[in-house]
């Protein structure tokens, strides 16, 4: 009887599978257009999964094994199944290959059931809860139908009624594995997934190292301003391109990325994990009633529901989100970072907070502020853009007006107006010029990068702001830019390049100051003092370790300095934000603490008495917390006290003119 | 119409509201005037009344970045009666206001650029005959044609009127601030473009206009060792004025004294 009833059971199976992916690919196709190589995409899947992504899996080692065991064998096993029991292949070679199969899927199904006795409070509940027994209701299923093929038993053993038990476990098994996977169940992961893969739109996350690595890949990416058509950023569902949809649907609910976000564990109203799962729920006219994760803290499930052409975020009143939820994150990139599905929460979030401020007018506490002065005064602060170099009056900064060119383009960034970080700068400017960089300022030809007025969603701000930079830029020649400001190092480096013309080309090389005082110490061109301070750790900035790949040069020079690095539990790629990116400061969203005493936290149990930051932003958020706290100095800082004052001072007096010499002699006291 | 108790009644109020170039004070970039729009953030707040946008001056790329400022507080056409540079507009502001005849007029106290002498409100109100306010720091309610509204006073006194429409109003930074402008709809409002016959200001063209200058202040000079003291004359207001200080009283002396302050002030009744 069974030889009847498998065929139809896996083929109705299937049909109703492909029945469902269409439906699924119609619902993706509500977003809008946005083109792809679709055979090349599809043919990239096998690679991008077994290499780049299983790199991500891996970090979790158990999931990682667990997932191999369970998805190897589930393909493999599915494959087999339909040869051998759907179109009736009496081969027994194939018969034990798919007995293997099921075997393996089973014990993956194990771990997998083990993971989630009890589940840990990230993993949703709900219909995964079931997933396990469904894993093992097929893998068991298929084993025991597959005994007879290869002649372990024989074709009718155990009659009428084990084959009507058997036939149940395989349609609950199939019900799952091929129904399900296209009509929503857990299992969608899978489809949605292998097609996100193929239709990414980042490709670029699958260059070579295959580490999928978000740095790779990090810039917003620009409107298009010049066209009075351009939608203003997301304003309901399928206003995403449909590919991010796709992606948004690939979520597998593993919550690693709610585990990594600070905002969440700051208790502030944003998961990553809910975000994505609402984008889905809008896409499907629906509530959030049937999801089964943690909340956005403070929110209750249930309330808020959408569809794919309402708002996502109202003018007033409730609908899919709330617009504190879009601005409590510090676009830290972490849970991107982590995601295994390769889901880009962030540029999800900007899409929707552009929207907010292009269309709404409606950037929290003090953003309308921020951005009108980067309008008027081109720095957040709204100082007088003629006092930017009014801090390093003493320094007499050679100028690029006056220059021309020089080899280094310092770029200053706004904490020109900042006291606490005027000291930084001194301290990169008197490293500089102990190694003899040939190097010169902007000056008052400087503006703010637009970090900020992009991430506030003012897209608009940051144009204007990065295009007369560029332009100002144009005028001179360096062959390279070197700043203290990891956010400014990202825009130029990774935003300016989609804002240049032909004539104003914006491909700049850019470095952050920890990676070129690395350079010039791998040159010989410093020499320190040994290292008497305490123990010291450090916090990398995530706009330089996650955004842009950069771990291990800081490193290097804290090292060269003498200094052994007490790395904090969460360092390198998992590094926690320190609150300030994003303009998280500036709209300011309640939460139960502050993000920046959360790190200050991770830094006291390594017992180090000095942090060593590489960012302004990092600086000011972690000095703001209350002592007794370790030290913060910046890596520019701690190189600076560490030269010896005399070797190319020395050096400087013996071929430069007098009054560089005597510039020399004045900063050591300084 | 129903209304909730807070929104003012101005269910078909025809508000017109002035406005004009601002100009930043730091870097004498042209931007939306902070008081105009106040002023059209008044404007908006009166829920169900028709606001409608005007600017006399030129129509050039300079000032349309500065007048879209307005509309992207959400507002979809303004007016621009177009007059030559240095034009009085006066005759050409009163003539479009006799024609579209609003109930109530809103500007800003004075402008950020040009004479900006605070006077025009007054010309205007007198060539019409309209009642003129200063001051407005909200509408209360408009009913059969009289509109209640409260008037700022210094030092944070306010002051119930009750004024016949059509009337002029001018607000200052009393007002509640003004929404953010938003580009998307700063870039789809229109313009009506209206040119119009200028009168040149004969007075003005005689004028040298140069950028203002502080006046450097008298420092006081604290010859005191102790930071504190010297902290605390240099950050002490400067008009001590009225006031009373109350040393050793009882607590029911000292409510009362606040009592009666605040009685004084109107804040109380
Ligand atoms: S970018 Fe950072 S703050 Fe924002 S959602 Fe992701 S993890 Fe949370
Ligand atoms: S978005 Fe990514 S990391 Fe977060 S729950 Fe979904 S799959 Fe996991």
């Amino acid at each position: 009887m069974l030889d009847i009833l498998l065929p139809i059971l896996l083929f109705s199976a299937l049909a109703l599978a492909v029945i469902g992916a269409v439906r699924r690919v119609r619902l993706w196709r509500q977003g809008r257009p946005s083109p792809v190589p679709v055979i090349k995409g599809l043919m990239q899947v096998p690679r991008r999964y077994l290499v780049d992504l299983h790199h991500i899996v891996d970090r979790d080692k158990y999931i990682s094994r667990t997932h191999v065991a369970t998805a190897g064998g589930f393909v493999l096993a599915a494959l087999l199944a339909i040869v051998v029991h759907g179109f009736g292949l009496d081969s027994a070679i194939l018969a034990w290959v798919l007995l293997a199969a099921t075997v393996s899927m089973f014990v993956g199904a194990l771990f997998v059931a083990k993971r989630r006795n009890p589940p840990p409070s990230r993993l949703s509940k709900g219909p995964w809860m079931r997933l396990p027994k469904s894993l093992m209701a097929f893998s068991v299923g298929m084993f025991m139908v597959t005994l007879p093929t290869a002649g372990v038993l024989p074709a009718d053993a155990g009659g009428w009624l084990i084959a009507l038990v058997l036939a149940a476990v395989v349609t609950w098994g199939l019900g799952e594995m091929f129904f399900g996977m296209t009509w929503g169940g857990p299992m969608k992961h899978a489809f949605a997934g292998a097609l996100h893969l193929a239709f990414h739109r980042r490709p670029e996350r699958f260059s070579s190292p295959h580490n999928a690595s978000a740095a790779r890949s990090s810039g917003l990416k620009a409107l298009d301003l010049d066209n009075p058509d351009t939608p203003l950023g997301v304003e309901k569902p399928a206003d995403f391109t449909w590919n991010q949809l796709l992606g948004f649907d690939a979520c597998v609910q593993c919550g690693r990325c709610e585990a990594m976000c600070p905002a969440f564990a700051a208790g502030q109203p944003l998961n990553p994990k809910k975000l994505i799962q609402d984008m889905i729920v809008g896409m499907r006219n629906s509530t959030d009633a049937d999801y089964y994760g943690s909340p956005y803290p403070g929110k209750p499930i249930g309330e808020h529901g959408g569809s794919p052409n309402g708002p996502i975020v109202p003018r007033e009143g409730r609908a899919l989100v709330d617009a504190e939820t879009l601005w409590s994150c510090t676009t830290c990139r972490a849970c991107v970072e982590e995601c295994p599905m390769m889901i880009e929460h962030v540029d999800a979030i900007v899409d929707m907070r552009r929207f907010l401020t292009l269309e709404h007018g409606n950037t929290p506490n003090k953003g309308a502020e921020v951005l009108d002065n980067l309008i008027a005064t081109d720095n957040p602060g709204g100082f007088d853009p003629d006092s930017r170099l009014n801090w390093a009056a003493d320094l007499n900064l050679p100028l690029m007006a006056d220059k021309g060119e020089a080899d280094v383009l310092l770029w200053l960034g706004d904490g020109v107006f900042d006291m606490r970080n005027q000291r930084t700068l001194r301290a990169l400017v008197k490293v500089l010029r102990a190694a003899e960089v040939d190097f010169a300022v902007l000056g008052n030809e400087e503006r703010d990068s637009g970090d900020v007025a992009r991430r506030l969603g003012d897209e608009a701000t940051f144009q204007t702001l990065a295009r007369r930079n560029i332009r100002a830029m144009s005028q001179y020649r360096f062959s390279r830019i070197v700043t203290c400001d990891p956010h400014s190092f990202h825009v130029l480096k990774n935003e300016y390049g989609e804002l240049g013309t032909a004539e104003m080309p914006s491909d700049y090389e850019v470095y952050h100051h920890s990676t070129y005082i690395n350079e010039l110490v791998k040159a010989g061109s410093l020499t320190f003092k040994e290292w008497k301070g305490g123990s010291v750790t450090y916090h990398d900035p995530c706009y330089l370790g996650r955004y842009n790949g950069e771990y291990e040069a800081p490193r290097d020079v804290l090292r060269a300095l003498g200094i052994e690095v007490q790395e904090m539990a969460r360092s390198g790629y998992r590094s926690r934000c320190c609150g300030g990116g994003g303009g998280a400061p500036i709209t300011d969203i309640p939460g139960k603490q502050r993000i920046p005493d959360m790190r200050m936290g991770d830094v006291r149990e390594t017992g180090a008495e000095t942090v060593a930051v590489g960012c302004p932003q990092c600086t000011a958020m972690l000095e703001g917390v209350v002592e007794p706290r370790a030290d913060i100095k910046d890596i520019a800082e701690l190189v600076a006290d560490a030269l010896v004052a005399g070797s190319s001072a020395e050096k400087g007096a013996s071929n430069k003119e007098a009054s560089q010499t005597q510039r020399n002699v004045e900063e050591v006291t300084s | 119409m129903p209304l909730d108790a807070q929104s003012s009644n101005a269910a078909g109020l025809n508000v017109a509201v002035l406005v004009s170039i601002g100009r930043h004070p730091l870097t004498a970039r042209t931007r939306r005037a902070d008081q105009d729009a106040r002023a059209v953030e008044m404007a908006l707040s009166l829920k169900g009344a028709s606001v409608n946008l005007m600017h006399a001056g030129q129509h050039d790329s300079d000032h349309e970045e500065a007048i879209r400022g307005y509309l992207g507080m959400g507002i979809e056409e303004v007016r621009l009666l177009e007059q030559m540079p240095e034009a009085d507009v006066v005759p050409v502001l009163t003539d479009a206001l006799r024609a579209s005849s609003p109930q109530l007029v809103l500007t800003g106290t004075r402008a950020e650029t040009g004479e900006g002498s605070g006077i025009l409100p007054y010309l205007l109100a007198e060539a019409l005959g309209w009642p003129v306010i200063n001051g407005l720091a909200a509408v209360e309610k408009v009913e059969k044609g009289v509109a209640t509204v409260l008037q700022a006073l210094p030092r944070g006194k306010r002051r119930r009127l009750r004024v016949r429409l059509p009337a002029i109003a001018t607000v200052d930074t009393s007002a509640p601030s003004a929404r953010q402008s938003a580009f998307g709809p700063a870039r789809r409002g229109e313009f009506d473009v209206q040119p119009h016959a200028s009168e040149a200001d004969a007075a003005l063209t005689q004028w040298q206009i140069q950028p203002a200058r502080k006046r450097p202040k008298r420092l006081k000079v604290i010859k005191s060792s102790s930071a504190r003291d010297r902290f605390k004359a240099a950050a002490a207001k400067s008009d001590g004025g009225g006031g009373q200080l109350l040393n050793d009283v009882t607590p029911e002396q000292g409510a009362e004294a606040i009592f009666k302050l605040l009685r004084e002030e109107g804040v109380l009744r």
